[in-house]
């Protein structure tokens, strides 16, 4: 006879879990006495918004699924943030949570909050278990829909009762869920309809998301980019999707992507959307959007097709498994002034920043020269550290980019570099943070020391809330209200938590204190004291087309 | 436009909460939904009729096909269809007018399914339009309570809903 508690270390086993991120208390006790004899590593942090984003981003890096564990009632509340960050970005995530026992249920008791309730709409699927005889199926399904199709998170909240009842442990058996079945192949004639119109498109455009990384199909986009000569422009969350460095890449199109990624958009006749969603900050004025083209959008999730924007051809799909089959009967036919126009516009209108005093843009540059050569993972918290982030580290590899694209989760950044590093521990790891968001969630600091994760973190400290600044600054006749910081001492702070610590205020100690940190085998926080009123250019104002930019 | 959609779902409880939540946060209108268990106890079906523009009632089946709890969503509005609605009205009805109220029932081939001192209880099923029109008859009477099932339909000869579209 096991615990319930004991089942579920048995079930996560099976699931090839190695290491979850959690928090203990009162409803969760009986998982913890399973957990003090299992040989899965358990990372305290020290709030559960951290075990959250940390499984997020232990998940991110590797593709496997990211296991969080949390108390019921605040413990539970405390997961919402992450698990909404997960939705939103299609993350593959199982939290577990305490839940009072079931005798207790529903009667407003201590710490009980109805977390299926809380976090059904930001949940791809969530389960409360009345009978430890249905853990193993609940767990086995709950796997398999957070790691399938579109995948995202789930959540199991389980009784303290059911956590603590014995029985016997019995093998779920196959997994037999009704409503939810999902495809990987695309429609042929859809695809033939696809490669069609690619045949006779004259200025083909790739816009390539999130999607693509999912799915494993980057050496697909990359192959289907070189076949037909398509320049490639990416969204946030498709960044390494792409290499960087190939002659073909355009950046990040969208709000603030680059000048000549949003011109291709604007004037291409055949735009192929691959694993991506037409988010507003990517459309700007939907109306106006890629206004020439023929649409091909290419997605797993059916829902999304013709959502926001009306295509032509919608394909529903693995975006892996329909590139594989659409690069089977592909010619193109592309016109060369095409390309000769691209590179006009790259050449006349490139991403570029003023190079005197302390450029959050000369930051980063330094930190990809750095660590160029070396496995490196970038992490970001939200706002402008993450749009300079996008723009100017020049992302190679998928999962090398870790950010939280969607819902725009300030504090995600840090504890997302704690579940990168577990899961990538011979990898360097930087966390590119703003003054404001490192302190939504600095408490991790003392989880990095505490397991010694050697992770990075670049402050871009302009005493703002930089993103909203420049809003007041550009719409709102630069009336600051609210934005400006009075910061506390963050080297101190890192140091008091054990890591180590510089304030760099000069360009000159840009470089060296870098090497420093990625020389050093601890924590290390850089307070990059930088421009104070550097904004991210180019920017779409809200609302109006993307041809249309500031900057 | 408005549509009927027939939707089968695990007898799951909070599946209601599912397709409910749904609903509301994406800002779809439903102008009715009934639900019930089938003959197979672990499957309910809902027929919910909404209202919207074309790509939201696309949008709707869509949404809906992603819950996992939900085994079959099928737009039925453009099939031939068998549609009921059953209205039970508790109308004012003093002795002198019971005679007049049973005519009007007799003509819309309802029922009187309770006779109370000063009121009645009508049962009448039907589509909508005939619920409508029963209710603006016995309304002069004065309508003291009502309660409507909301449409449920099945679609005619052997389609059914769990024929792939």
């Amino acid at each position: 006879m096991l615990t319930g508690g004991q089942i579920l270390v048995e079930c996560l086993r099976n699931e090839g879990v190695d290491t979850i991120f959690g928090y203990p208390g009162g409803a969760v006790l009986p998982i913890y006495d399973a957990l003090y004899d299992a040989d899965i590593r358990h990372i305290l942090t020290r709030h559960e918004q951290g075990a959250a984003h940390a499984a997020d981003g232990y998940a991110r890096a590797t593709g496997r699924p990211g296991v969080c564990l949390a108390t019921s009632g605040p413990g539970a509340t405390n997961l919402v943030t992450g698990l909404a960050t997960a939705s939103m970005d299609s993350v593959p995530m199982v939290a577990l949570t305490g839940q009072v026992p079931t005798s207790l249920l529903g009667k407003d008791s201590f710490q009980e909050a109805d977390i299926t309730g809380i976090s059904m709409p930001i949940t791809k699927h969530n389960y409360l278990v009345r009978d430890v005889n249905d853990l193993p199926r609940i767990i086995k399904e709950a796997f398999y829909i957070a790691t399938t199709g579109r995948p995202g998170p789930v959540l199991i909240d389980i009784p303290r009762d059911v956590s603590a009842a014995k029985t016997e442990y019995r093998d779920p058996g196959p997994i037999g869920l009704r409503g939810y079945q999902p495809r990987l192949a695309g429609e042929p004639a859809k695809i033939a309809a696809a490669a069609k119109a690619i045949a006779k498109a004259r200025r083909p455009v790739i816009y390539a998301g999130g999607g693509v990384i999912n799915s494993g199909a980057a050496g697909q986009l990359r192959k289907l980019a070189e076949t037909l000569m398509a320049p490639v422009v990416v969204t946030l969350m498709g960044l390494g999707g792409f290499p960087a460095d190939h002659p073909l890449y355009l950046g990040m199109l969208g709000m603030h992507g680059s000048r000549y990624a949003n011109y291709a958009v604007s004037e291409c006749d055949l735009l192929l959307a691959i694993g991506v969603r037409f988010d507003d900050r990517v459309t700007g004025k939907v109306e106006t959007f890629a206004p020439h083209a023929t649409i091909i959008h290419i997605d797993i999730d059916q829902a999304e097709l013709g959502k926001n924007v009306s295509v032509d051809i919608a394909i529903a799909g693995d975006v892996r498994t329909v590139l594989v089959d659409l690069l089977k009967h592909l010619t193109s036919n592309p016109d060369p002034a095409w390309n000769e126009k691209i590179q006009h516009w790259k050449k006349e209108y490139p991403l570029d920043y003023r190079k005197e005093g302390m450029r959050p843009q000369a930051v980063i540059r330094e930190i990809a020269e750095v660590t160029a050569g070396r496995p490196v993972r970038i992490t970001t918290e939200v706002g402008q550290n993450q749009m300079w982030t996008a723009q100017y580290f020049p992302f190679t590899r998928p999962r090398s980019f870790i950010s939280s694209g969607g819902l725009g989760t300030m504090g995600y950044g840090f504890p997302a570099a704690i579940g990168v590093q577990v899961a990538c521990p011979d990898e360097l790891v930087f966390d590119i943070a703003g003054d404001g968001s490192i302190q939504m969630n600095i408490q991790e600091l003392a989880t990095a020391v505490n397991y010694e994760l050697p992770i990075n973190v670049a402050i871009l400290d302009n005493g703002y809330l930089g993103m909203v600044r420049q809003w007041q600054e550009l719409f709102y006749n630069r009336r600051y209200s609210q934005t400006e910081l009075r910061n506390p001492d963050f080297v101190k702070i890192a140091e008091a938590y054990g890591a180590e610590a510089l304030r760099v205020e000069k360009v000159t100690e840009i470089r060296p204190a870098l090497e420093q940190a990625v020389a050093s085998s601890k924590p290390v926080l850089l307070d990059f004291i930088i421009e104070r009123e550097e904004n991210v250019m180019p920017m779409v104002p809200p609302g109006e087309s993307i041809n249309k930019m500031l900057g | 436009m408005r549509s009927t959609f027939s939707v089968l779902v695990e007898n799951n409880p909070g599946v209601l909460a599912r397709v409910a939540g749904l609903f509301s946060r994406r800002g779809y209108n439903i102008d009715s939904l009934s639900v019930s268990r089938t003959d197979d106890p672990t499957i309910s079906r809902m027929t919910i009729v909404v209202e919207g523009d074309e790509t939201i009632l696309d949008q709707v089946a869509k949404q809906l096909r992603k819950l996992v709890d939900v085994i079959r969503v099928r737009d039925i509005t453009n099939d031939p269809y068998v549609d009921r609605e059953l209205v039970l009205i508790k109308v004012n009805a003093d002795s002198a007018k019971r005679g007049e109220i049973m005519q009007i029932v007799e003509i819309f081939r309802g029922r009187i399914v309770d006779v109370g001192e000063h009121t009645c209880i009508v049962e009448v099923t039907g589509d909508e339009g005939k619920i409508n029109a029963i209710e603006s008859a016995l309304k002069p009477f004065g309508i003291v309570e009502l309660v409507r099932t909301g449409r449920v339909a099945l679609q005619r000869g052997t389609q059914t809903v769990l024929v792939e579209e």
